[in-house]
């Protein structure tokens, strides 16, 4: 029992030690916050796949009613904007290449002949693929637009729209980029600070002071990752408060049920950090193994491109990547709602990475050979 | 009469310091130093050393006064001089990643050293140094020593027209430092080289023609070796140690009258001292009482301890730190608190550590001492239980180091060569910490920061990072011995600090060792191995002499026995010899 209060109080005693290491520190203080707030400020403005002006131009070889009356309805939008009126098809290219429009929307000469016809008659929106989100957003836009034409023409005669994005005809949109920052952002600051711990100490020489310390390796251990760990939660916390109230992007799940989710994942994440530590010896080189990890993290994790699109072998890989089942948990618990049971098979992997990387940190600790 | 090579008119250098403003590093310092000959720069940390090496070699342009080098005014042209000097910084550049041959080749590209020139050049360094035989092994491979022998040989690539050394021998053993002095003597005998070194050894000050004596930025004192050591003329003596008295025990009792004696040090076994100028037969003759006393002939040291001596206005350091520290209980009872049975250390196929036993007893000082690369670092390492061994029995404290590690860490303290707290936590909190580690309750640790900040004259709010040098490593103490340990390393703790701190340091220790705890340390300074019970000297990881430190000196024989410095130069010399006629036959 004794023996117990021991533990506890000495490992306490290297919680209260690291936390008042990071916060007297002006340099390491600022980090805390200011990164964390900035970042999520700058993912939630600056990198929006959202519609808000879109250049276009037109190349109307039919000239007729229902092409002047389309190209009203879609100016009338307020976000396409007509930056040209080309004459034949040749100009097409110029414009999509030099970026001066995201799409040209061109009616064909047979155009109004084909929907006197009573026949299909399609127009063509040519697309520049490699602003495909955004592209993307404005087609569909586009065919909204047509569709609810059609639908004022009766169903009479229905206007397909045949879409055609260039360089990246698999486009695919995505808008559900914010709730994810709550994990990857809070990673990228605690894998850091993990990664910095230990091998800052190795570096100014204070881990040897720490370990001739009857201080046992799970205590040195719990001791460097619990405020890791704490820090990390604030950080998520701060993302998570700024999407639910500045962006007021609605929240369907439970919040208990995010947090558990979250501690788990930046468990899992300290872990890895702690890793790096315990091989690195000194800052500069934990600080390049944690760069040189960030990269595939990320776009391993389903942030950016789903999972599903990559090729077989990658997939079996993001299976070590606590950042995929990080943001998977996030997202469907606060875009969908979902139940733990939904998310359950996520924790598996986590704790998997967890209980590898956290033992093993520990055992470098000590027989790391310098 | 030549010109001088340097010559400084009223020289200032003044830092700015966030905490306690403006620091004059050197202040209205005037001197010349003759061409062609060895000068010493010598002074207590602090002293401005550094500064006015750097302004010497251009690096730092003076604040006022007028500075020329080589008859150029070094602020008007330090390109000019530049061109003209080497100069070896304290730590010196070294690739460690390109070889012996390669580094002295970039060296020699970067000073533009014509290829015919650099043939005779470098077959001169390499036999100096005595490196041929590992110009192909990387930099970072070589020992202590053999990088500073490779950062002169760098520096020497060519014929400079004034050598500046900075501190060169600061971690070097004294082997090493004695082929360094050799390599430095030659140049100046054979090429006429004028050199210009700052050093805290005294004994390497001896050999130089001038030597200027610094403090506080100012020349103290100058002349050559014989002149100032007349300073010290008929007041130093030699107390010869009565049998059954530690050296240390009597040396700690002359050091203690500040009023009367000046300095006190344990050498070969007795203690060497000196007085203060206005004799107060009386008084003397009761503080030294039935011991037995002989005038010995003045050193340099003893000149360097009184004129700074003379400057410090407070009593020396050493009366903060002597009150006796915890006494722990069961005191010097003579039983073994390490027992050292054929411990083995490999690192692959490299044997660090052969097949070594010993054993040291409650409240004895054990010095472990070798050359750098020797193993002697290995062995401390293992000791305390930060490098697990391959083989063989450790007992500290009465535990078994491979099995209960913790246990037998918690009767241990230990101090680092470098400051090793944490700087952005203050003096309190460091304690607050290792205390907590070391599991004292909330009562005793308070009770315990109040001793060692009193004990140490620490100021417990103070941020640690920017306590100065010597104020650091009372921290480090005090976090060493915050849970009354049973044993104390300490790795190094003199190494780069000043004769004066030191001094103070050592009182710190015995008074520790009289309190009985058992101290294991690590020193280059041989003359400190005095202070220690038994010493042991180890190279290429084979234990070579085990004993006291008479014992030790008899074994090196009638030339060894002398000072401790030759005896450690003799067995070391012996050994290597002895192995390679092995190797041989």
């Amino acid at each position: 029992m004794q023996a117990i209060a021991l533990y506890i109080t000495q490992t306490i005693a290297l919680i209260r030690k690291e936390m008042l290491a990071l916060l007297k520190d002006p340099s390491s203080r600022a980090l805390l916050l200011a990164p964390a707030l900035m970042q999520t400020l700058l993912f939630g403005y600056g990198a929006t796949y959202d519609l808000t002006y879109a250049p276009f131009s037109v190349l109307d070889q039919s000239r007729g009613a229902t092409s002047t009356e389309l190209l009203a309805r879609i100016e009338a939008t307020g976000i396409f904007a007509r930056v040209a009126t080309l004459d034949n098809a040749s100009q097409i290219a110029g414009q999509i290449d030099s970026g001066d429009s995201l799409l040209v929307v061109v009616f064909p000469p047979d155009f109004e002949s084909r929907l006197a016809a009573q026949t299909e008659a399609p127009m063509q929106v040519i697309l520049d693929g490699r602003n495909s989100a955004t592209s993307s957003a404005a087609a569909s836009q586009i065919a909204a637009i047509v569709g609810a034409y059609n639908q004022s023409l009766g169903a009479t005669s229905p206007i397909s729209i045949l879409r055609r994005a260039w360089f990246n005809p698999n486009y695919e949109s995505r808008w559900n980029l914010m709730p994810a920052m709550i994990a990857s952002l809070s990673m990228l600051q605690t894998l850091m600070l993990a990664a910095l711990s230990v091998a800052r100490e190795r570096e100014q020489g204070t881990f040897d002071q720490l370990l001739v310390t009857p201080l046992t390796p799970s205590q040195i251990l719990i001791g460097k990752a619990l405020p890791s760990i704490i820090i990390g939660l604030v950080q998520s916390t701060i993302i998570f408060l700024v999407i639910l109230f500045w962006f007021q992007i609605p929240m369907a799940g439970s919040v208990w049920l995010l947090y558990f989710g979250l501690v788990t994942f930046t468990i899992a994440a300290v872990g890895i950090g702690l890793s790096i530590s315990a091989v690195s010896l000194t800052m500069q080189q934990a600080m390049l193994y944690t760069f040189m990890l960030i990269m595939p993290l990320m776009l391993l994790s389903g942030l950016l491109t789903p999972v599903r699109n990559m090729p077989a072998i990658l997939q079996i890989a993001t299976y070590v990547n606590p950042l995929r089942f990080g943001i998977d948990t996030v997202r469907r618990v606060y875009l969908e709602g979902a139940t733990f049971a939904d998310v359950a098979t996520n924790f598996i992997p986590l704790l998997a990475v967890a209980a590898v990387t956290l033992p093993l940190s520990a055992w470098l600790f000590r027989n790391r050979l310098s | 009469m030549t010109a001088p090579t340097v010559e400084a008119r009223e020289v200032r250098k003044s830092f700015d310091d966030a905490d306690t403003g403006t620091v004059a590093a050197v202040d209205g310092l005037s001197l010349s130093v003759r061409k062609g000959q060895l000068t010493a720069l010598v002074g207590p940390d602090g002293a401005g050393k550094t500064t006015l090496m750097r302004m010497f070699a251009g690096l730092m342009t003076p604040d006022g006064g007028a500075l020329s080098v080589l008859g150029i005014d070094v602020a008007r042209d330090p390109q000019q001089v530049q061109d003209r000097i080497s100069y070896m910084p304290q730590r010196f550049g070294l690739y460690e990643d390109l070889s012996v041959q390669e580094n002295l080749d970039l060296y020699a590209d970067l000073h533009g050293v014509p290829m015919d020139a650099r043939r005779d050049r470098f077959a001169r360094m390499l036999e100096m140094t005595d490196m041929a035989r590992f110009t192909d092994r990387p930099a970072g491979k070589l020992s202590g020593g053999m990088k500073q022998k490779l950062g002169l040989a760098c520096t020497l690539v060519r014929s400079p027209d004034l050598l500046l050394l900075d501190e060169p021998s600061v971690g070097v053993d004294p082997l090493s430092r004695r082929d360094l002095w050799r390599i430095v003597q030659q140049l100046v005998d054979d090429e006429g080289l004028s050199v210009i070194v700052s050093t805290s050894y005294m004994d390497e000050a001896e050999r130089c023609a001038q030597v200027f004596v610094m403090h506080r930025g100012k020349v103290l004192a100058e002349g050559t070796p014989d002149a100032l050591r007349e300073r010290a003329h008929g007041l130093t003596y030699t107390a010869l140690t009565p049998p059954g008295v530690a050296a240390r025990d009597l040396q700690a009792r002359l050091i203690d009258a500040p009023h009367l004696v000046i300095d006190a040090v344990p050498q070969g076994g007795n203690v060497r001292y000196i007085l203060q100028p206005d004799e107060k037969a009386e008084e003397v003759a009761a503080l030294t009482g039935e011991i037995t006393t002989e005038p010995r002939p003045e050193e340099l040291e003893d000149a360097f301890m009184m004129l700074l001596r003379q400057q410090e206005d407070e009593a020396p350091a050493s009366a903060a730190a002597t009150r006796p520290a915890a006494v722990v209980e069961g005191t010097a009872d003579g039983k073994p608190v390490i027992v050292v049975r054929d411990l083995v250390r490999k690192f692959g196929d490299f044997t660090a550590v052969a097949s070594t036993s010993f054993e040291v007893r409650r409240g004895e000082i054990f010095g472990l001492l070798g050359p750098n690369g020797a193993g002697k670092t290995t062995t401390f390492r293992m000791l305390c239980g930060l490098l697990p061994a391959t083989s063989g029995q450790l007992d500290v404290a009465g535990r078994d180091l491979r099995t209960a590690r913790a246990q037998a860490r918690a009767r241990i303290g230990y101090v680092a060569q470098k400051f090793a707290l944490y700087g952005t936590l203050n003096v309190r909190e460091n304690l607050q910490f290792y205390g907590r580690a070391y599991g004292l309750g909330r009562r005793a640790l308070r009770d315990r920061i109040d001793e060692m900040t009193e004990q140490f004259s620490l100021d417990p709010e103070a941020q640690s990072g920017l306590l100065p040098g010597g104020f650091k490593q009372r921290l480090s103490m005090a976090a060493g011995l915050i849970h009354q340990p049973e044993i104390l390393f300490l790795d190094e703790p003199t190494s780069g600090i000043d004769p004066l701190a030191r001094r103070a340091f050592w009182r710190t220790i015995t008074a520790l060792a009289q309190g009985g705890v058992t101290i294991i340390i690590t020193t280059h300074f041989m003359e400190e191995a005095e202070y220690c019970d038994r010493i042991a000297i180890q190279d290429a990881g084979e234990m070579l002499a085990l004993g006291t430190p008479r014992e030790v000196r008899e074994l090196a024989g009638t030339d060894g026995a002398r000072d401790m410095n030759s005896a450690f130069i003799a067995v070391v010399e012996d050994a290597r010899a002895r192995r390679s006629r092995a190797e041989a036959a």
